[in-house]
């Protein structure tokens, strides 16, 4: 009874992690059929954010240092919430109805997130403000000639070098004059560790074994979550219209909603979500530029497994991912089998975590066999589109 | 009256101008023997003349870079003409270096105490597992190469076409395919040496590996592989075949309510992109002298679409290009750089995308052969005046006047 307990609740933390992840996928990928790569470094953002937030209550001490984690929360949310945002207004709106394209080009941004939270520091902040500043400064005086349009091209060969030029000089020369101050990388290429504040450190007791509080947490806060987005999408007036757009866009737009905005605001939600989980993430472990990467595959299961354009179908996907996946794992199941068995040593073999992954992917090919497009299907014409 | 007339004007033309005209007419009459005897030049140059303008390290690496432009034109095969994005060929390339490499490790010497790989005695290993028999032997080694990646693909692809799963959710389970071997190979030590790897080579059918004359050997066997996959990709993408694929690549629905199961044509072009991964895979493992699961990773697999997207898809030469230049690229920017060229590369993927869509070889064709021309000043030929062709004060008009 214990271990099965035990194992109900390993299960299903890992699967709220897992659902956290993937909760913002399944809004983007499946509301908006967007293939973001860079869901994970969103997380990253998030986490790092959560680091910086921690840090700044240390500085406040002690009555402070135990509530950081709730202002961290809405932090990390509107960190990955306006990058998504920029990201969404500078590169995948140009890339709807092309999918594949998508795909690499939110890949390339997600190398370019690893490698700036790496080396970021005071000097490369300033010189992309500086860039940004010439940039869209120079462009915005252009733009008030008549004749932009004509010589928008020329326009853009000569600001882009220039602005870059310019901040890079900046850039060096304060380097130069500051030296170390300014050039150390905030974070550099090692993982940052959040220390979870006390009153998350330590668990339930229950029977033989403990539920650790900060399990506890992360489920709530995906239950809070899920909860949340439920409300919103059925609830609110903008939920609607992400909903109505989500059906039928043409039409949409001819009853006057701003398709435009609404792919922007659902966008900016499911990035802002990868925050939270970046959050929730942050306080399992260490943090490091490569954190995303880790999660991205196994969120895009989630939601491929649940069914796009499901909420309810990544919820149920995530908890049962993650049950199977702690079985086969912990080795339960090989405990159950006496050891002359011939199917104890395939148990064993399967029972760690890497080669639990092998076998939920397995599992997971044999599923789409049955129900290849997931636990809960889309039906009528929107399938196809 | 006419010939003649023709032949006064060719000899009054200059004599490289008269040997550019002869060519010309070739490529019109003969285009097929105009492109072999292109390809052929260029493989001769590469064999003969390449290893004498290069150091030996750069040698080494234009090889690798060779290798690796065997798999583009694979990806190129199923992404460019079949519509079908891979996030998954570092498998098959990985499997294609492993099954080499495990050759080369039971080349030991017959005096030896003991017959086993050196690295399984770490594990205590005592008996040879009973799938690496078959590599003792060269031939089935060298089937085991193409052949594993192309089964292994054909199964998946099978799996995965038959139920219809395309577009997005294909590339979303290769790349979790790359993930779970990733993990397989990484957690079985005693298999395959876990993360380390197999590496140590000594030699292969008697020939010491590190030999310059061995790998000199390997570079012309790459070179000749390649031009073997260009032609077998480009025999497969002219005629019906190559025109199905276009076809499954543009309109899947209706190629199915043409008559046709997209589902076959579907996983044996995947299988034999994943046999050219394959391929590839140990040309490559022969040179660097070490095959780990490090080339499962996702990355990797990633970059090798951005070779194809560099150089043009559903161009073949443009993935061999795409792959020489992003390689070289790669290599010159990581030695003067190596903080930035994540960045560079992360533009790469941006500006490929948003500016550059069609890659090099497709602006080439299109905008490329425009700015040429009227760079030497011969401007296209065009049916009205050229003056409402090219100036862009026209074109202007005309964009914004009548939509």
């Amino acid at each position: 009874m214990t271990v099965f307990f035990e194992s109900l609740f390993n299960g299903i933390s890992i699967g709220a992690v897992l659902l956290i992840a993937a909760l913002g996928l399944g809004i983007v990928f499946g509301i908006m059929g967007v293939i973001n790569l860079a869901h994970g470094e969103l997380m990253m953002l998030g986490a790092y954010t959560t680091f910086l937030v921690q840090n700044a209550f240390k500085a406040l001490g002690e009555p402070w240092f135990s509530g950081y984690i709730i202002v961290a929360i809405p932090v990390a949310f509107l960190v990955a919430a306006a990058a998504g945002l920029a990201l969404e207004r500078g590169v995948i709106r140009y890339l709807y109805g092309r999918p594949l394209e998508t795909l690499l080009a939110t890949w390339g941004v997600s190398l370019i997130l690893q490698q700036f939270v790496r080396q970021v520091s005071w000097v490369m902040c300033i010189q992309i403000i500086l860039f940004c500043l010439l940039f869209f400064g120079g462009l915005w005086v252009m733009k008030r000639r008549p004749d932009f349009e004509r010589m928008r091209q020329w326009a853009m060969v000569v600001i882009l070098p220039l602005a870059a030029g310019i901040a890079l000089v900046c850039g060096t020369i304060l380097g130069q004059i500051f030296k170390l101050a300014v050039t150390k990388p905030w974070f550099g290429a090692q993982g940052v560790d959040v220390t979870a504040p006390g009153w998350l450190r330590g668990g339930l007791p229950l029977g033989s074994f403990q539920l650790p509080f900060v399990r506890l947490f992360i489920i709530a806060l995906t239950i809070i979550c899920v909860v949340g987005i439920y409300l919103f999408l059925l609830k609110s007036p903008w939920g609607l219209r992400i909903r109505a757009v989500t059906q039928n866009r043409s039409m949409s737009a001819c009853l006057g909603i701003p398709t435009q905005k609404v792919d922007a605001l659902t966008f900016a939600l499911g990035s802002g979500l990868a925050g939270i989980a970046g959050c929730a993430i942050s306080l399992l472990g260490s943090v490091g530029p490569n954190t995303g990467q880790n999660y991205i595959v196994d969120a895009f299961m989630v939601v491929v497994v649940g069914g796009v354009g499901k909420i309810v179908g990544t919820v149920v996907a995530a908890l049962a991912i993650g049950l199977v996946n702690y079985i086969i794992g912990s080795g339960i199941l090989a405990l159950m089998v006496s050891p002359g068995n011939p199917l104890f040593d395939f148990l064993t073999f399967f029972a760690t975590t890497s080669m639990a992954r092998v076998m939920v992917f397995a599992l997971i090919i044999i599923f789409l066999q049955l129900r290849p497009a997931g636990l809960f299907p889309q039906k009528g014409r929107t399938v196809d589109a | 009256m006419k010939p003649n007339k023709i032949a006064d004007d060719a000899t009054a033309l200059p004599p490289w101008e008269q040997l550019w005209a002869k060519i010309y007419t070739f490529s019109q009459q003969q285009p097929r023997w105009f492109e072999i005897s292109l390809v052929g030049g260029a493989a001769l140059f590469l064999i003969v003349i390449m290893p004498l303008l290069l150091s030996d390290f750069r040698l080494d690496l234009l090889q690798r870079y060779l290798a690796l432009a065997i798999v583009a034109l694979g990806i190129d095969l199923i992404w460019g003409y079949t519509g079908m994005l891979s996030l998954g060929h570092g498998i098959f390339f990985a499997l294609g270096g492993y099954a080499i490499a495990m050759h080369i490790k039971l080349q030991i010497p017959a005096t030896a105490s003991n017959q086993l790989p050196e690295f399984m005695n770490l594990y205590g290993v005592t008996k040879l597992p009973w799938f690496w028999h078959p590599f003792d032997s060269f031939p089935l080694t060298i089937i085991a190469v193409f052949l594993i990646p192309a089964i292994l693909a054909a199964f998946l692809g099978y799996l995965v076409f038959r139920n219809r799963i395309r577009g997005v959710y294909f590339s979303i389970l290769t790349q979790a395919a790359t993930i779970v071997f990733f993990n397989f190979f990484n957690g079985q030590q005693k298999l395959f040496n876990g993360t380390n790897g197999l590496t140590d080579f000594q030699t292969i059918l008697g020939f010491p590996i590190s030999d310059n004359k061995t790998q000199y050997g390997f570079y012309i066997i790459t070179v000749l592989l390649l031009v073997g996959g260009y032609a077998l990709c480009r025999w497969l993408t002219t005629g019906r075949f190559g025109r199905l694929l276009v076809a499954i690549r543009d309109d899947e629905t209706r190629v199915r309510f043409s008559g046709y199961d997209p589902t076959g044509y579907k996983v044996l072009v995947f299988a034999i992109s994943a046999a050219l991964a394959g391929i590839g895979g140990a040309m490559f493992t022969l040179r660097t002298g070490i095959i780990s699961p490090r080339a499962m990773d996702i990355a990797f697999s990633i970059e090798m679409v951005i070779w194809v997207a560099v150089g043009g898809r559903a161009t073949l030469v443009g993935a061999i290009l795409g792959a020489l230049l992003v390689n070289y690229g790669k290599s010159l920017f990581s030695e003067k750089f190596p903080d930035i060229w994540l960045f560079f590369q992360g533009a790469m993927f941006l500006i490929v995308v948003l500016v550059l869509p069609n890659g090099i070889i497709g602006w080439l064709r299109t905008e490329g052969i425009d700015l040429f021309r009227k760079i030497i000043r011969r401007p296209r030929y065009v049916a009205t005046y050229p003056q409402l062709e090219e100036d862009p004060e026209i074109q202007r008009e005309r964009e914004t006047l009548e939509p």
